[in-house]
């Protein structure tokens, strides 16, 4: 029996070895040195398992006496969780290298949050879930204050701490409220006892914990205040790795346990997510509006995608899943291009963040403006950028799902959106001439930009099939 | 050939990708390059656009050309043409070379500005092609990048604030349409456009936060495609964008706004509204009449005013797809004949009138009307062709000006005298502005020392306006032309509006039995 529940955890197991085999070999021998060939491994690693998953799952499987579920669901998520988290840390390398702060720590945190996702995405008991989410935290809360000289990144640290550990509260305690009042913590079990109807006060008072504590791993309106301020402190990189993977886990967490343990329970919980969204998708929106900041501006910008993700989620049907997951796909995507455009950005050796840096950058590269072009109109969701798919989808999901109002408030706050994307346009098209920004960046910045760019346009004619991986990893969630 | 449309939609976009891939630098020959890769891509676009034209048979009503494949979620990849939508299609592949040739004067960054015509047109090819929805949705708001980057990088002073104000104004207006088009496709489980105009939308009244909602869910969805073209055509009041966006768009920009983009709009009435939605359709009708009839008397009046000679033009392309949705939605034969007339002359019209002051633009860097005066003693070929154009602005008999307004008039006399009589008055209005203008600009002592020197058109301006003005006097005496393509889909159109209306009617009758 123990056998098979090993094989079934097995990628997880593989990369949490490695993670701490890399550490004890980096810590006996060569130390900081050994920091770019780790990046190298553990993303190679990351892909491979990716592929590994991708390949090879099959059915759903359970480990553990439920505890472990690892289905087509969990596989979409973790494929994305692995690739996203290898193109982050492949991205970061150069640039932390440049700058000193490459530590071994680094791809070694990142490879045990990536088995804390994991182990989030594929959880099927509280407790399970309890512990992927804090593996996760605990190695980001120390990226987030990788640079330790810096005053920046350690608040940064810090805030994401204090109120990483207030959320994990809420969540613990929403937690044992749904224990006590179901009295299992196995989602197979909390399910049975909401299946008859009538969800008691006391369930109900669980759940509305565990969703803000949820919320705010996700940063949706009202639980996203630290979203901007650890966007802004951390190093670029560790921006780019909190507003890709992360994401992919704290939603699709989301999804779990609103389907597998409260499925049956949907209209108790729609209103609270259709709130959620339409928040976050307006905040999202017009707070950008007045950053002159590109990273404060992306953290305000995954609020809003977060708030269009959460839409296909408050729809509570499996199309409304799947649109969530094309959704996140296809923001993972962007948020890649956009960070490898962010992390190109210097002077005098120094990395810029103000957008009005930006001046008339078409005329000084006109392929790299170009791609950004492309990426900023697919995050505004213009057609035909794959990004208005993705808004497509979640629109068609939350109008099927009986909420015609939220995807008109969706759309509305979605021009809202527009404006500062297209401002960060007018910046690099229309702007005047300033001081130059170098053009620097190694090629492997420049193969994601235009990689992710290309795969906007590109993707239109057919999604690369993630449309059919998104709709079987649906199924197997909601029936 | 079965991918005809197909191939004549992308030649541009793939024209763009060459000149983005394979052309560098920024040198003159550079330049010279790029302008000619855009003038071939768009002149084998017409070319084969033309065979399109040869091939079509306009007896035949449904959709012709037509090309199918899979697409995501159960969307199609659909393209084809019926007898509302080829003339459109003609008129987008015959003015862009026309503007492309229009901006032989550019320097600043070329390469770019080819690039972002060559994709325009591949988009606005699409608009008029797409037989699926989202399809169309998506060529239709892509539109807005290319165009948005024209005003923006390669306009006037206040191209900023332009710029800004076109792509929001007409974002927030489509994005109601995207609510609706959701709509539709959970509720008829298809966006194949063939298939929605036979299917009826659900049109019995509800109340939605205590407002009585007459015709139902038509009438919402109508509401929705009204909110994006509205904006689009533009109708008075959304026509704020308009003047704005024309004035600081370089010239060419105005030529394809004026004669493709505003057209869309118009092209979405005939296409959507009027077929899909008839009961919300006639619910609203005496609305849209009404900001018709206002647009047209009060932009016309508003163009009496102007001192810029865009702007002026601007106010009075408003006043013309006044007519054109009066003409829509008088919902007649005649009158969608006259509005489809009205929107192709126009395209003549307008464009050659935005390219009138591109030339003495180009030579004065002024648009203000006051700048000039006397034009005719140094520019005679200029007073000739601005004349024309002007009369037929005027709606001159004789020119294809007349034909548009006389049948958008002579339907809506039918649907709606009052709106008509008021209408009318537009047209003595708009006889003031354009013949006001033209005395002002061209006529009179050539007393400004800055004009002893401005000379005549070149050669390549005059063959610019050939092509227009050849078009504009033979739609003018041969307008059948025209009617004869358009007219067995507009019939059919008329019939299935009045059918759909009939039958919604003896339903409600039947119901409150």
């Amino acid at each position: 029996m123990i056998q098979a529940d090993l094989t079934i955890i097995l990628p997880e197991t593989i990369l949490a070895v490695f993670a701490m085999l890399a550490l004890i070999g980096a810590v006996y021998s060569a130390k900081d040195q050994l920091a770019g060939a780790l990046v190298w491994i553990t993303s190679l690693l990351m892909v491979a398992l990716a592929a590994w998953i991708g390949v090879n799952g099959e059915g759903t499987n359970i480990a553990f006496n439920g505890m472990f579920v690892d289905d087509g669901f969990a596989r979409f998520a973790k494929v994305a969780i692995l690739i996203s988290a290898a193109c982050v840390l492949l991205m970061s390398k150069e640039y932390m290298e440049r700058r000193g702060i490459l530590r071994f720590e680094y791809p070694i945190l990142v490879a045990l949050s990536a088995v804390g996702m994991m182990v989030m995405v594929s959880s099927g008991d509280l407790i399970a879930l309890y512990m992927g989410l804090e593996l996760q935290s605990l190695a980001l809360y120390v990226v987030a204050s990788l640079r330790r000289d810096s005053v920046k990144s350690t608040e940064a640290g810090l805030k994401y701490f204090v109120l990483g550990a207030l959320s994990s509260g809420l969540l613990l305690y929403g937690a044992s409220l749904v224990y006590g009042y179901s009295g299992t913590t196995l989602f197979s079990g909390i399910i049975q006892t909401t299946q008859h109807g009538e969800v008691s006060v006391g369930l109900l008072f669980g759940l509305v914990f565990l969703i803000s504590g949820l919320a705010f791993k996700v940063s949706a309106v009202p639980f996203h205040m630290w979203t901007p301020d650890v966007y802004e402190g951390a190093p670029t990189p560790i921006t780019a790795f909190f507003a890709t993977a992360p994401k992919v886990a704290a939603i699709a967490l989301f999804a779990r346990v609103l389907h597998d343990a409260f499925g049956a329970a949907v209209s108790d919980w729609q209103q609270i997510i259709a709130l959620l969204s339409v928040l976050s998708m307006f905040l999202g929106a017009v707070a950008a509006i007045g950053q002159r900041d590109i990273k404060r501006l992306m953290a305000y910008s995954s609020i809003a995608h977060m708030g269009f993700a959460l839409m296909g989620l408050a729809a509570g049907t499996a199309f409304g899943v799947q649109a969530m997951l094309i959704y996140i796909a296809i923001y993972v995507t962007m948020n890649v291009g956009t960070f490898a455009f962010i992390l190109m950005l210097e002077r005098d050796g120094q990395p810029v963040t103000d957008i009005q840096a930006l001046n008339l950058y078409a005329r000084r590269e006109p392929g790299r403006a170009l791609a950004m072009l492309v990426l900023l109109f697919s995050l505004a969701g213009v057609p035909p950028m794959l990004g208005f798919f993705g808004k497509f989808y979640v629109l068609r999901a939350a109008y099927e799902g009986g909420l015609a109002w939220l995807a008109i408030a969706g759309v509305i706050a979605s021009v809202i959106g527009a404006f500062y994307y297209l401002r960060i346009v007018y910046f690099m098209y229309f702007g005047e001439e300033g001081e130059d920004l170098e053009s620097n960046g190694s090629p492997v910045l420049w193969g994601f930009l235009m990689a992710s760019a290309v795969v906007m346009l590109v993707g239109i004619v057919n999604m690369f099939g993630v449309e059919g991986a998104a709709q079987a990893a649906a199924a197997t969630l909601v029936n | 050939m079965d991918n005809l449309l197909s191939i004549v939609t992308f030649i541009p976009a793939l024209a763009a990708l060459i000149l983005a891939v394979f052309l560098r630098g920024e040198d003159e020959a550079a330049q010279r390059n790029a302008k000619w890769v855009a003038l071939f891509a768009t002149t084998i676009t017409f070319l084969i656009s033309i065979a399109i034209y040869a091939e079509f048979d306009p007896s035949n009503t449904g959709f012709q050309f037509v090309e199918e494949g899979e697409w995501l979620l159960g969307l199609k990849y659909k393209m084809g043409v019926d007898g509302i939508s080829i003339l459109f299609v003609m008129l987008t592949t015959f003015i862009m070379p026309l503007a492309i040739l229009a901006s032989w004067e550019v320097t600043t960054r070329v390469k770019e500005y080819m690039i972002a015509f060559l994709v325009l047109e591949t988009l606005m090819l699409g608009v008029f092609m797409a037989l699926d929805l989202v399809l169309f949705y998506l060529f239709f708001e892509a539109g807005l990048i290319p165009m948005f980057l024209i005003i923006g990088i390669w306009g006037g002073a206040n191209r900023i604030y332009a710029s800004f104000k076109f792509f929001l104004y007409t974002f927030i207006g489509s994005v109601l349409m995207l609510v609706a088009i959701v709509g539709m496709f959970a509720d008829a489980g298809t966006t194949d456009i063939e298939t929605l105009l036979t299917h009826e939308f659900s049109s019995g009244s509800f109340s939605l936060l205590g407002i009585h909602v007459v015709g139902g869910m038509q009438t919402l969805m109508f509401l929705a495609f009204f909110a994006s073209f509205a904006v689009k055509m533009p109708m008075w009041p959304f026509h704020t964008w308009l003047p704005d966006a024309h004035v600081q768009a370089p010239t060419a920009g105005s030529v394809v706004l004026a004669a493709i983009l505003l057209k869309m709009g118009g092209y979405g009435f005939l296409r959507f509204s009027i077929p899909m939605f008839p009961v919300g359709s006639e619910v609203l009708t005496p609305l849209v009449l009404w900001l018709s009839a206002i647009a047209i008397v009060y932009t016309s009046l508003v163009a009496l005013v102007q001192d810029d000679m865009k702007k002026l033009i601007a106010y009075s392309s408003v006043a013309h797809m006044g007519f054109v949705t009066m003409g829509i939605f008088a919902a007649n034969q005649q009158g969608v004949d006259g509005a489809i007339f009205q929107m192709l002359s126009h395209g003549f019209i307008s464009s050659a009138l935005f390219l009138i002051v591109g030339v003495i633009y180009d030579r004065m860097h002024t648009r203000d009307i006051d700048a000039y005066g006397g034009l005719v003693n140094r520019m005679p070929a200029y007073a000739m062709v601005f004349m024309l154009f002007t009369m037929a602005n005027v709606g001159l008999p004789g020119t294809s000006g007349f034909v548009g307004e006389f049948l958008t008039l002579v339907g809506i006399f039918q649907a709606n005298t009052w709106v008509a009589a008021v209408a009318t008055t537009g047209v003595i209005l708009s006889a003031g502005y354009a013949l006001w203008l033209y005395r002002r600009v061209v006529f009179g002592e050539l007393i400004k020392e800055s004009l002893k020197t401005i000379t005549d058109m070149t050669g390549r301006e005059r063959a610019i306006f050939t092509p227009l003005v050849v078009m504009t006097l033979l739609l003018g005496v041969y307008p059948s032309l025209v009617t004869d393509i358009i007219g067995p889909s507009t019939a059919a159109l008329v019939e299935s509006y009045d059918s759909a209306l009939a039958a919604a009617k003896a339903a409600t009758r039947v119901a409150s039995h």
